[in-house]
């Protein structure tokens, strides 16, 4: 710091100090810049962060069986499922009373399906007593309610409602990564059951497969666009984006026609005699249809970002080149390709996260072995109304997204990424 | 001034139209032929019958449930009345986002007089579930394979045997009803399949069952797959909706037939979401009624090869609108196609869908 | 250079160039090189000079080999290299915008040269430094150009045309770029490695002071045919068209028709009347029209009698521009008549309207071909 700027400071005219006239100055252009962003600004805190923070509160949150179950869950506290015997009668009393009110409030059968993710049978349970608990009225309570179903008597009912009576919860979470907390502690589920980490690696493999496919076919052509003069890359780019004019259906149909064993591809093997028509190709409702298909639909992307930068890339680098005794495969390796590589990156990247939540072409094509994370969570949300789970495999997707972006920041870069 | 003028007159003409709105009945079907044949037996009749209701029609029965989660947190119901299967009906309902129903005074006795409640009779499988149609999924096969040397399936079990029905099949992505066939073609009794299904052992069997198959499995997701399938050859057996085969047969004239044996039954019909406003609740319910007489439910079949659920309607089961061909003997009730049938334990599945779907998915992706 | 370049680049012989009968086309209907016949003898600096458009720079990419000839043939030391591909020419090439490579370091882009041509890394190493020296940047090896000024790229992309001693480096408008002061200051390095490295060079360029300062031969290029091909001087002193006459330098026009020939010189009728003498050089007969050049600093005002061409001005415009006055007279019916006048500060006060008598001498004045 000079020595001058702390003995005497520096105003304008009328005595004001220089950096507050300055700051005034630029307040107004900060806040006209604010006012400027405020709708984009607001538009994306409602729709996209508003969304994905509810999206990671559901995927902890639980109040549903403290809310419907205070009483219960309060008089459980005591209760030690290690003792291998059902709660007391105080605790059924306190079941009584609050499915007294809950049925009135038609919320047992809510908590039911709830508690049914975790354990198989308890929304019958809940269901057949809400028709019962009317009848309740006197104590001894505990005989009638295992008079009402006998699930009321078995230890494992009772762990579950009380495992799952805090307001948060790791369930969700655990169940995503196919884990789960039983009476000995923290362990893996039965291998039968075990699919979603099966399923995040497939994702992530596919996701990777279709990424590097569509930059092997993209490049070529995006390569052959910038060089072409600006009319014909125009013409060809409209070829290009012609798949974005027809309906993702009506695409991922026509590549059922195509592919399957007595489709297009199939017979024109069979009919120039590559293959008999006993061994049709299967490439279809298995991975190889995935990739196809979803290469096919997600190509424009990597494309798009690639041409856009290889404009850019002047031809007099690669005539340098040439000129320093470079061949055209030297020219183009090591001048032109290190020149395209943020456009690459940037294609990559959206190809990739593109594909990683992709759902309705795989569900479509990719039979048993070519389904995604995402159909998955698209099942618990719209099917099993498992919102929770599908909450937590949204932000364990989001997480390993995030992940793979540090780690790509990390090797390549991330200010080496550009869409033109 | 000019400009608060047309915010004015704008606001004017929304506030008419809301006004106009309240006559408009939104009703979520499934869209197709399914939703035509309800268009023609039920909406039209009850828009000429009633001049100021506008019918809307919303194809989105497939994701009703999720939505209907999603409007009752928002707190905005903008469907009137939706059209689910049982299941989701049942999920509906113990989520609280389907109005009860009390069948003996909200909806029509049939015309001899007998209560809805008995003219509808065990289908009403729940408190908020108002039945209207009867289908089942069954299976279809092509009749001109070659390597099946002249014989037909006429089991169920034929579907597992690859040596006399050589070909790829088609199954739904899901464990309901496929575990079902599994354990009965494994030696299970009918009677016996779900106390075995609850058992770890049991599931195991009905996986090991499908898997001497599963390579030769395409798996569906939507109803409309496997007769394209069929139609495509690319399957030569498959299960789907019956009414899905009898338009492949009897309107697309493939040389596809039926395998009714141990066809399951399921029902499709109304609900009304919880939480309408009064008018609207009053409006729809009025609907209901209607359209779930005897006679609105029997004019479905003219359109459609679904039974009506109501027993009262059956007799007056005619011919097909378009094709003029008797309807009765296509319909899954009908005798000579029910003789092996099974029935959909709505309660079991309910308790065990969870449960069974991700051990069945978990299978499906080995 | 400042310091004996020579002692650090060896001196290479320069290669020779020859076009014979080349033509160029790119749409099959226009040429835009006719019939080009050129010479250039080993360690020329050659300098082609014209305006855009006028077949220069096609003519260097065809020696490059970026652009194939259309008709005819390129030697190279007497090798026809029409079939060679750029990058076994052996060409050092300098471009309009350096085309130094943004993704690789300074020393990294001089080396480029030598790897492609498997140079061994401590010779790579030793020849990098060298030239990084030749061009006084030896410090900047591990920076990216995009971190270097516009000169000091320029200067990177000399380095690296010469990096691997070719004997034939071709510069296609390589100051375009830069500043005023900075291009003079690039002129004089360019010139001086050329002389000491011996090396052919082939420069583009559209600015004549550039093509006057620094080259051996310049050939000005119009219409895709060599209008001249001469030293700097005599294309200055002897124009041999009206295009090269206006092209190079400052130039006044009087157009007229000859009415008599004698030798060398040639008697002219301008439009108003007015004869004057002139040295004969493109004209041929009694009668053809003719536009007569006259450079600006050759015209006297005031002359003495004995001046073969007398004629009387009028003074439109003074400007004054410090070592000399620029007088704007209408001449002849010529309104542009441009004369400049030395300022030695003893000359009488020139005023604007006043009516002046001028001259010039006949070997100052052509007789060139008629512009329309």
């Amino acid at each position: 710091m000079s020595e001058t700027a702390t003995e005497q400071v520096l105003t304008t005219k009328d005595g004001r100090p220089l950096k507050a006239s300055l700051a005034r100055a630029l307040r107004r252009e900060k806040l006209r810049a604010l006012v400027l962003i405020a709708p984009l600004l607001i538009f994306v805190l409602l729709t996209f962060v508003a969304p994905i923070a509810d999206m990671l509160f559901r995927s902890v949150e639980n109040s549903i069986v403290e809310d419907t179950l205070p009483q219960t869950v309060n008089a459980l506290q005591d209760w030690d499922p290690s003792s291998g015997e059902v709660p007391g009668e105080p605790v059924f009393a306190a079941l009584a009373a609050d499915l007294q009110v809950a049925v009135d409030l038609k919320t047992h059968t809510r908590l039911g399906s709830r508690l049914n993710y975790e354990k198989t049978g308890i929304s019958s349970l809940f269901r057949k007593t809400g028709r019962r608990v009317k009848k309740m009225t006197e104590p001894p309570y505990k005989e009638q309610f295992l008079k009402a179903d006998k699930k009321w008597g078995q230890v494992d009912t009772w762990q579950t409602l009380k495992q799952f009576s805090p307001r948060y919860t790791d369930g969700y979470f655990l169940s995503s990564l196919d884990a789960e907390r039983t009476s000995e502690g923290l362990q893996m589920k039965p291998e039968d059951e075990q699919i979603y980490l099966l399923l995040f690696g497939r994702t992530m493999m596919l996701s990777i497969a279709i990424t590097v496919s569509c930059l092997l076919l993209g490049y070529p052509i995006a390569f052959l666009l910038a060089q072409l003069p600006l009319r014909t890359s125009n013409l060809l780019m409209i070829l290009v984006l012609l798949p974005f004019w027809t309906s993702l259906l009506v695409r991922t149909s026509a590549w059922k026609v195509l592919l399957q064993q007595q489709g297009v591809i199939n017979d024109f093997l069979v009919w120039i005699g590559l293959i008999s028509d006993a061994n049709r190709l299967v490439m279809i409702n298995n991975q190889t249809g995935t990739i196809i298909a979803m290469t096919h639909i997600l190509l424009p992307f990597m494309i798009l970002p690639l041409y856009s930068v290889m404009k850019t890339i002047s031809p007099t680098y690669v005539r340098a080149a040439k000129s320093l005794g470079a061949t055209d495969w030297t020219a183009f390796w090591r001048v032109y390709f290190p020149q395209s590589v943020p456009g690459i990156g940037a294609g990559a990247v959206l190809v990739f996260i593109l594909a990683i939540g992709y759902y309705i072409t795989p569900e479509l094509v990719g039979g048993t072995s070519g389904i995604f994370i995402s159909n998955r969570i698209a099942y618990h949300i719209s099917s099993s109304l498992n919102w929770g789970l599908a909450a937590a495999l949204g932000t364990l997707l989001l997480a390993a997204v995030m992940i793979l972006f540090i780690v790509y920041d990390k090797i390549v870069g991330i200010d080496n990424v550009k869409l033109g | 001034m000019k400009l608060k003028s047309t915010i004015l007159a704008g606001t004017a003409v929304a506030l008419l139209g809301s006004s106009a709105l309240a006559a408009d009945m939104t009703i979520v079907s499934w869209g197709g032929a399914y939703s035509a044949s309800q268009n023609n037996a039920y909406h039209k009749p009850y828009m000429e019958m009633n001049p100021d209701v506008n019918i809307i029609n919303d194809e989105s029965s497939a994701e009703a449930v999720a939505k209907l989660r999603a409007m009752n947190e928002a707190g905005n119901i903008t469907w009137d009345l939706v059209d689910v299967v049982a299941s989701d009906a049942i999920r509906l309902c113990d989520e609280g986002l389907a109005l009860e129903i009390n069948p003996d005074t909200d909806l029509a006795a049939a015309p001899d007089g007998t209560p809805a409640s008995e003219d509808f009779g065990d289908l009403l499988v729940s408190e908020c579930f108002i039945p209207q149609i009867v289908y089942s999924t069954t299976f279809g096969f092509r009749s001109d394979i070659a390597e099946w040397n002249g014989k037909e399936p006429d089991d169920i079990c034929d579907v597992f045997d690859l040596e006399t029905f050589p070909g790829k099949r088609s199954l739904e992505k899901r464990p309901i009803n496929n575990v079902e066939w599994a354990l009965l073609c494994d030696g299970v009794a009918k009677e016996d399949v779900y106390d075995v299904l609850e058992t770890e052992e049991g599931l195991d069997r009905a996986l090991a069952k499908l898997d001497t198959i599963k390579d030769q499995v395409v798996w569906w997701s939507a109803g409309a797959e496997t007769p394209q399938l069929l139609a495509d050859k690319e399957v030569v057996i498959g299960s789907t909706y019956n009414g899905r085969l009898f338009a492949l047969i009897e309107e697309q004239k493939q040389p596809v037939k039926m395998l009714w044996d141990a066809q399951v039954f399921d029902l499709d019909g109304w609900i009304v979401p919880a939480g309408l406003p009064d008018d609207r609740k009053a409006a729809v319910m009025e609907y209901v009624k209607f359209a779930t007489d005897t006679q609105r439910l029997a004019d479905q079949a003219k359109y459609i090869s679904y039974g009506p659920a109501r027993a009262s309607s059956a007799p007056l089961v005619g011919k097909h609108a378009d094709l003029g061909i008797d309807m009765a003997p296509h319909m899954p009730t009908d005798p000579n196609n029910a003789k092996n049938t099974f029935l959909y334990n709505y309660e079991w599945w309910a308790d065990y869908r969870d449960d069974l779907d991700a051990k069945f998915q978990a299978w499906l992706a080995k | 250079m400042k310091k004996g370049v020579g002692d650090l680049m060896p001196s290479n012989r320069g290669a020779s160039v020859r076009y014979e009968n080349v033509q160029k086309s790119y749409d099959g209907e226009i040429l835009v090189v006719k019939n080009l016949n050129l010479d250039i003898p080993p360690g020329e600096f050659l300098t082609m000079l014209g305006p855009s458009g006028s077949g220069k720079t096609t003519c260097l990419m065809m020696l490059a080999g970026f652009e194939p000839a259309t008709h005819g043939e390129i030697f190279l030391n007497d090798r026809p290299i029409n079939n060679v591909p750029p990058h076994k020419r052996g060409i050092g090439m300098v471009f309009q915008n350096y085309a130094l490579f943004p993704h690789m370091s300074v020393a990294e882009n001089l080396a480029f040269p030598l790897q492609v041509r498997n140079v061994g890394k401590a010779e790579q190493e030793e020849k990098v430094k060298r030239a990084l020296e030749m061009v006084e940047l030896g410090d900047f090896g591990n920076r990216r150009p995009a971190q270097l000024s516009g000169g000091q790229q320029q200067r990177v992309a000399v380095a690296r045309a010469l990096v691997f001693d070719p004997e034939l480096v071709l510069m296609d408008e390589p100051l375009g770029a830069l500043d005023k002061q900075l291009r003079e200051q690039m002129q004089y390095e360019i010139k001086h490695i050329h002389e000491n490295l011996g090396v052919t060079v082939v420069y583009v360029t559209h600015d004549q002071t550039e093509a006057l300062t620094m080259s051996d031969r310049v050939a000005v290029f119009n219409d895709g045919v060599i209008q001249q091909l001469s030293t700097p001087d005599s294309l200055y002193e002897d124009p041999q068209n009206s295009f090269v006459a206006q092209f190079i330098g400052e130039n006044n026009k009087l157009s007229g028709k000859v009415i008599g020939v004698s030798g060398n010189e040639c008697l002219v009728e301008l439009d108003d009347g007015t004869q004057l003498k002139a040295d004969k050089v493109n004209v041929n007969a009694v009668g053809d029209r003719t536009t007569l050049s006259l450079r600006p600093e050759r015209v006297e005002f005031e002359p003495a009698s004995s001046m073969e061409n007398l004629v009387q001005g009028r003074i439109e415009e003074l400007i004054y521009l410090g070592d000399h006055i620029r007088v704007r007279m209408s001449v002849a019916g010529n309104d542009e008549f441009i004369v400049k006048v030395r300022n030695r500060g003893e000359r009488r006060k020139l005023e604007t309207g006043e009516t002046v008598p001028i001259g010039w001498a006949i070997n100052d004045c052509k007789a060139l071909d008629a512009v329309a």
